[in-house]
């Protein structure tokens, strides 16, 4: 099966009078359709930025992108007017953390969906608000006829994020960026959007990048999971060998000292510190000054990515 | 006669171990919505519903629900922080704003809070030190006694006073800051210190470092813990009695073991199996109840999850179930009660 999206060598810098951050240094990863990858990784590791950056997000004239993001052999990167307007929402489209923020709160449902519907496919009003209710059906909202002319205001946090995702899948996109979809949710509607999810995916075979900081969230939803560090994929494996055998020192820690069941009582494995500010271009192994088993050489230069079996990539020269 | 208090000491343990730390009863709190005709309010969020609870000396109870469930406005209630409509606070026997009992800046001394957002609770004009050394010395403890107390403080939440005691709020990360707020709730040498949500915003390698640090501290300076989580992970990890909430009510309360081990409400078995699974190969299939909590505003008449219980029978919506024992825990279910009326109950 070929790649649906890949991203090479991605390098994203933000620059502002006082400051430059260099936020993402050299992410490459490929997605297939019909599979999902989750981007593992904690406050500032540039998973989120990664993710905005397949839809050119950031203010243009304070970000500098290089590398290369294309989608079924497009360059997105060098995409701009037009063209970009049309890949967001029709071939890609994304879903935030805050369904409450995503939508316009002086329009109905109903309209924000249609709207979108009519601007990429050019159909009727009539048309349109049809679609709009077969979209709040796929995602299985009771009584969509109803719900269409809801403001977002009258919904739960739930049937908002629900009508979010009808809102994304308005126009058949093949790839959806997820944006810690479920995090401001209660714990017993998570798992009713981590389900609709897995399922709309399979349903219509979509290509899903979900970013989480939730290892359980993850390990629910993806296929791979690559974990971020310091703005750099520091693994990348298949969900099984990322919970059975995590190789770099940080997804291990980070393994380890997440809470679960049967852990009364143990001490936790904390990772000691905390990470790197990104001022500068990372010249050693980011994770270097928090890693116990630090050698020499991880202070030499950047490690590469290393394989260590059937595609699973480490970055450390240490677990390689 | 002793009117000043110095909190150069911890109050003294009264009572014996038997006697709770703390006792509330009755504990209510409605707050009014005003937007009817002339701004008078004519619908209330019944966020805290006649709740009783105790908590023993030297434990830790954990406090779990989803949002809305009237979890953080116990915690306010309890410290007084928002004053109930009905209901008495005691502490260690003494009544809390009753004759022959303590004031509320008395209670305020024993019991201290840390908060969830760690930057918005600091002052962000003040040093760490200052912060730190600010409620001490409103106390009435000298300065430059208060001065070392905050800094001995700051070498104890693993912060080299050196390093950080003349530092501003914004020069630190999250997780020192919240090492900060929980140095600043021990300020006072307080009994029990709540925590609501103290963890919640902290990256899973901070949190571990927090966690790690309040056992120890809890050890060290034989501390009582309500903790308020929504993380139910956290809680089993910390708690040895856990309170499970909905709606402004308390569905179950058991040992640790018991709740998480052999859960008896229809609710705290759903927010269980809702944990997202550490297991590829044993995904969730089917989530365990459907729908979102509904509006504390109108909470449903007679038991308050019956609108997604898979259980719900007639008496569900008549009358409201009282906490029962039911074993080794507390359970509020009328599938729990003999005689109740549901074809269920025992």
């Amino acid at each position: 099966m070929s790649n649906l999206l890949s991203v090479k060598d991605l390098h994203v810098t933000f620059r502002t009078p006082d400051r430059t951050v260099h936020a993402v240094n050299g992410v490459s990863f490929d997605v297939k359709r019909g599979e999902t990858l989750g981007i593992l990784g904690e406050s500032g590791s540039g998973k989120s930025v990664t993710l905005r950056s397949i839809l050119k997000l950031h203010p243009e004239h304070r970000t500098k992108w290089s590398g290369s993001i294309t989608l079924e052999g497009d360059e997105i990167l060098t995409m701009t007017g037009r063209d970009l307007a049309n890949l967001r929402g029709n071939r890609v489209s994304m879903i935030f953390q805050e369904p409450a923020t995503a939508f316009d709160p002086v329009f109905t449902i109903g309209q924000q969906i249609s709207e979108t519907v009519r601007r990429h496919t050019g159909k009727s009003h009539a048309d349109s608000m049809k679609r709009a209710k077969e979209l709040l059906e796929l995602v299985r909202i009771p009584s969509p006829a109803t719900r269409l002319n809801a403001y977002p205001h009258e919904m739960s946090g739930g049937m908002r994020q629900r009508a979010m995702i009808a809102l994304a899948l308005s126009c058949n996109p093949s790839l959806l960026l997820a944006d810690e979809p479920t995090t401001a949710l209660d714990a017993t509607v998570q798992i009713q959007v981590l389900l609709l999810i897995r399922e709309l995916q399979r349903e219509l075979d979509l290509g899903v990048i979900f970013v989480t900081h939730d290892i359980g969230v993850a390990v629910e939803v993806s296929d791979r999971v690559g974990v971020m560090y310091a703005g750099k994929l520091v693994e990348l494996a298949s969900v099984e060998q990322m919970v059975d055998t995590p190789k770099h020192p940080y997804s291990r820690g980070l393994l380890a000292s997440t809470v679960h069941d049967g852990m009364r009582g143990q001490r936790l494995e904390a990772i000691p510190g905390a990470p790197p500010d990104l001022a500068e271009v990372p010249a050693a192994c980011s994770f270097a000054p928090r890693c116990k088993f630090v050698e020499p050489k991880c202070l030499a230069s950047p490690p590469p990515l290393n394989s260590v079996g059937d595609s699973h990539l480490v970055r450390c020269v240490v677990a390689a | 006669m002793d009117t000043i208090i110095r909190p150069t000491s911890r109050a003294p343990e009264r009572g014996g171990p038997a006697q709770p730390l703390l006792l509330a009863t009755g504990l209510r709190k409605h707050f009014p919505i005003p937007g009817g005709i002339l701004g008078r309010a004519t619908r209330v969020v019944r966020a805290v519903d006649d709740l009783t609870l105790s908590v023993a000396k030297g434990e830790t109870l954990g406090v779990v629900g989803e949002s809305g469930c009237g979890k953080s406005t116990v915690a306010r209630l309890l410290i007084r922080l928002i004053k109930p409509d009905l209901g008495s606070v005691v502490l260690d026997g003494d009544p809390v704003e009753e004759p022959h009992g303590i004031t509320v800046s008395e209670l305020r001394r024993q019991v201290q809070m840390v908060f969830q957002d760690s930057y918005a609770s600091l002052n962000p004009r003040l040093t760490i030190v200052e912060t730190i050394a600010f409620a001490p010395r409103a106390h009435g403890l000298p300065a430059t006694e208060a001065k070392d107390r905050a800094r001995d403080l700051l070498a104890k939440v693993g912060l080299e006073p050196n390093t950080f005691a003349e530092r501003y709020p914004h020069e630190l990360s999250g997780g020192q800051r919240q090492r900060v707020n929980i140095a600043r709730a021990l300020a006072l040498r307080p009994r029990l210190v709540i925590l609501d949500e103290a963890v919640s915003a902290l990256d899973k390698s901070v949190e571990a470092q927090v966690l790690n640090m309040l056992v120890d501290l809890k050890e060290e300076l034989g501390l009582t813990y309500l903790f308020i989580s929504h993380d139910l992970n956290v809680v089993q990890y910390l708690s040895d009695r856990v309170m499970v909430m909905y709606l402004g009510k308390i569905v179950e309360i058991g040992g640790v073991e018991a709740i998480y081990g052999n859960p008896q409400h229809p609710y705290t078995r759903a927010l269980l199996s809702a944990r997202p699974s550490m297991d590829p190969r044993k995904r969730t299939q089917e989530a365990p109840i459907q729908g979102d909590p509904p509006n504390p505003i109108d909470p449903p008449s007679g038991c308050r999850f019956r609108t997604r219980c898979p259980f719900a029978e007639d008496v569900c919506a008549r009358l409201e179930p009282p906490l029962a024992d039911a074993g080794p825990q507390a359970v509020a279910c009328h599938m729990r009660v003999p005689g109740s009326g549901h074809s269920k109950a025992a």
